[in-house]
């Protein structure tokens, strides 16, 4: 039981941390606050359901199509719905409650299409439904599959970060657009870039999901949230902090499932953002400056 | 301390609301059941949307959790309508709407905006599941049956009297030291801090202002339903509805939001008669539209073309922030 219980709160743990890995980026490096964050995720979930079901193309496959998918989404989503916010915010401050209020109407709009599509049922699919025995546990080989391409992605996109040209220069930019003009990068860029990055890391935890829960179209907003609480719990912008937090929330989710209710998840998520607020609200691994 | 300062153009404007209120007073003998629930729509949205923008308006602290004090305020009623007389009922979803409030304003409100927006946004999920865990487990029943004796007219009196305690406030507050105060944090918290202004203590203060009535308009709406169930009570879809009025309005002014909540009050009635399943699409096409093309509001548009160019502040002209804003 126990075994199982951080098993499956590993493989949740590592969904929430590559789906906050793309939220850290587009908030840290693009400065949009996104609420609509999670609504590409179950979009991307739904997408997967439909390649599966209607068209036969199991979700690994679906990753290929999707990820370029949802990166040239974002980046449109980008240009078009957002560049002008950022055209005329006069200081971070008003960029922030502007990209709030935009991408708050762009979470009902998309929640709005996919309800009018899909109605508010759950939905799953099957996909490498046989167990597979893990230490003692039984564990569904779809969890396996999702876990292993959750640690894959997760690291080469911290490599990317850290060991590239370009993932160099969106971490400049997340420290300092100012100065980071100064050094040659092309900050719009840059920010479109990772906007649109960020959204493909929520289309690959939306796929990734789909493979061994069921969803609906009124998941956005709790993906939205657990995204932001780990965003904040890791420390904004910080790659690895967004890891150890996703862990951290997925396993106390899955232990709280197991042993008191199913029921109470959101209120352990709420727990433990309190105590971060209260105690280090500059993250686990943050900087004192807010 | 001196709270207000008395002015000539104090007693005008109060004068005047006191008429306005008098004549609205007499609406459910002029008008059918049908308009009646229409002007109830439209009176608790513009309470709503009003002390959305009283604590929000200022300090550009978006709360994403209207719909949480509304439904607390409701789920009061429900609990306690029948064992207590009304008003007692009332003081108590008050003071739950004060508990909360206080809660999540000294856990959020200390630090920087983002946070408390992220907070408020899952707020309502959070008190959903939490109440419907409550339910299931505790008391075995999901929903619960509202049966009091109260009138549509009464309720619509009772809210009218809320509104207008509501602007009374707000018209105070505008001209006292604490929505000075306000004012200095929403335009520069560094400079309000350095003013020997307690940042936090007013913030919260506002925030617990605002959501007091907020709970009160769910109390007082609750006999409406009959029967309510979390899933009813705490509709995120509310919140997004005032926040989108009090920005078409204008949250700035005081009587801005009420501004937005008449013609969207309208347009939401067209909607769910005409659109049932697209409603969501809709307004979020609509929240976009104003957050694009209307930044500051109904209000902010006339007082860029053609209004008279009275200061936004009775307090000041309006700095560069607030013109763009």
């Amino acid at each position: 039981m126990l075994s199982y219980a951080v098993f499956s709160g590993i493989t949740l743990g590592g969904m929430y941390a590559l789906v906050a890995m793309g939220l850290t980026l587009q908030y840290g490096v693009s400065r949009i606050m996104n609420l609509a964050y999670g609504e590409l995720v179950v979009v991307a979930s739904f997408a997967a359901f439909v390649l599966m079901t209607s068209a036969g193309i199991n979700p690994v496959i679906g990753l290929l199509i999707l990820i370029p998918a949802s990166f040239a989404l974002n980046w449109a989503i980008y240009r078009i719905l957002l560049k002008p916010l950022v055209a005329r915010a006069k200081n971070r401050g008003m960029l922030e409650v502007d990209s709030i209020l935009a991408t708050f109407g762009l979470l009902f709009i998309v929640q709005g299409v996919l309800l009018v599509w899909f109605g508010g049922n759950y939905y799953s699919y099957d996909f490498m439904n046989s167990a597979v025995n893990v230490f003692g546990a039984a564990i569904a080989a779809n969890r396996l599959v999702a876990l292993g391409f959750a640690v894959v992605i997760g690291l080469g996109f911290y490599l990317i970060l850290t060991r590239t040209r370009i993932g160099t220069a969106l971490r400049a930019v997340a420290v300092d657009p100012q100065s980071a003009r100064l050094v040659a990068i092309d900050v719009n860029f840059a920010a479109c870039f990772a906007f649109a990055l960020g959204g493909a890391m929520a289309a690959i935890g939306g796929v990734l999901v789909s493979m061994f829960l069921t969803f609906s179209t009124s998941m956005g907003v709790v993906f939205t949230m657990k995204a932001l609480i780990v965003v904040i719990m890791g420390g904004v912008g910080n790659i690895l902090g967004a890891l150890v937090a996703g862990l951290i929330l997925g396993i106390a989710e899955a232990l709280v499932a197991t042993y008191i209710d199913p029921g109470l998840t959101i209120a352990v998520t709420y727990v433990i953002f309190l105590l971060v607020l209260l105690i280090k609200p500059s993250g686990l691994f943050g900087r004192a400056t807010s | 301390m001196n709270i207000v300062t008395f002015k000539s153009d104090f007693i005008k404007p109060v004068i005047l609301g006191a008429i306005i209120f008098a004549a609205l007073a007499f609406l459910p003998s002029l008008v059918d059941s049908y308009y009646m629930s229409l002007a109830i729509s439209i009176t608790s949205f513009a309470i709503l949307a009003t002390a959305w923008a009283m604590f929000s308006g200022p300090t550009r602290y978006i709360s994403l959790a209207t719909v949480v004090f509304f439904g607390i305020g409701a789920y009061t009623v429900a609990v306690l309508g029948e064992i207590l007389p009304f008003p007692v009922v009332l003081i108590c979803a008050a003071l739950a709407g004060t508990v909360l409030a206080l809660l999540v304003g000294f856990s959020t409100l200390r630090l920087a905006g983002v946070y408390f927006v992220i907070f408020t946004f899952g707020l309502t999920e959070l008190v959903r599941q939490v109440v419907s865990w409550y339910e299931v487990n505790v008391t075995r029943e999901l929903g619960r049956y509202i049966f009091l004796d109260i009138t549509q007219d009464d309720i619509y009196w009772q809210l009218l009297t809320l509104l207008a305690v509501l602007l009374l406030t707000g018209f105070i507050l505008g001209r006292s030291r604490l929505g000075f105060a306000l004012r200095i944090i929403g335009e520069d918290e560094t400079v309000a801090k350095h003013c020997g202004i307690n940042v936090t203590r007013v913030k919260v203060a506002l925030f617990v202002l605002s959501a007091v009535f907020m709970t009160l308009t769910g109390a007082i709406m609750a006999p409406r339903w009959t029967y309510i169930d979390p899933v009813i009570a705490f509709n995120p879809m509310l919140s997004f509805q005032v926040v989108i009025m009090a920005l078409l309005g204008g949250p700035r002014r005081l009587l801005g939001p009420i501004l937005g909540v008449i013609p969207l009050t309208l347009l939401f009635e067209v909607l769910t008669a005409n659109f049932p399943n697209h409603f969501s699409i809709m307004l979020g096409v609509t929240f976009m539209v104003i957050v694009y093309l209307l930044p500051g509001g109904v209000i902010g548009l006339y007082e860029k073309y053609g209004g008279p160019n009275k200061p936004s502040h009775p307090n000041g002209p309006p700095t560069t922030k607030e013109k763009t804003a």
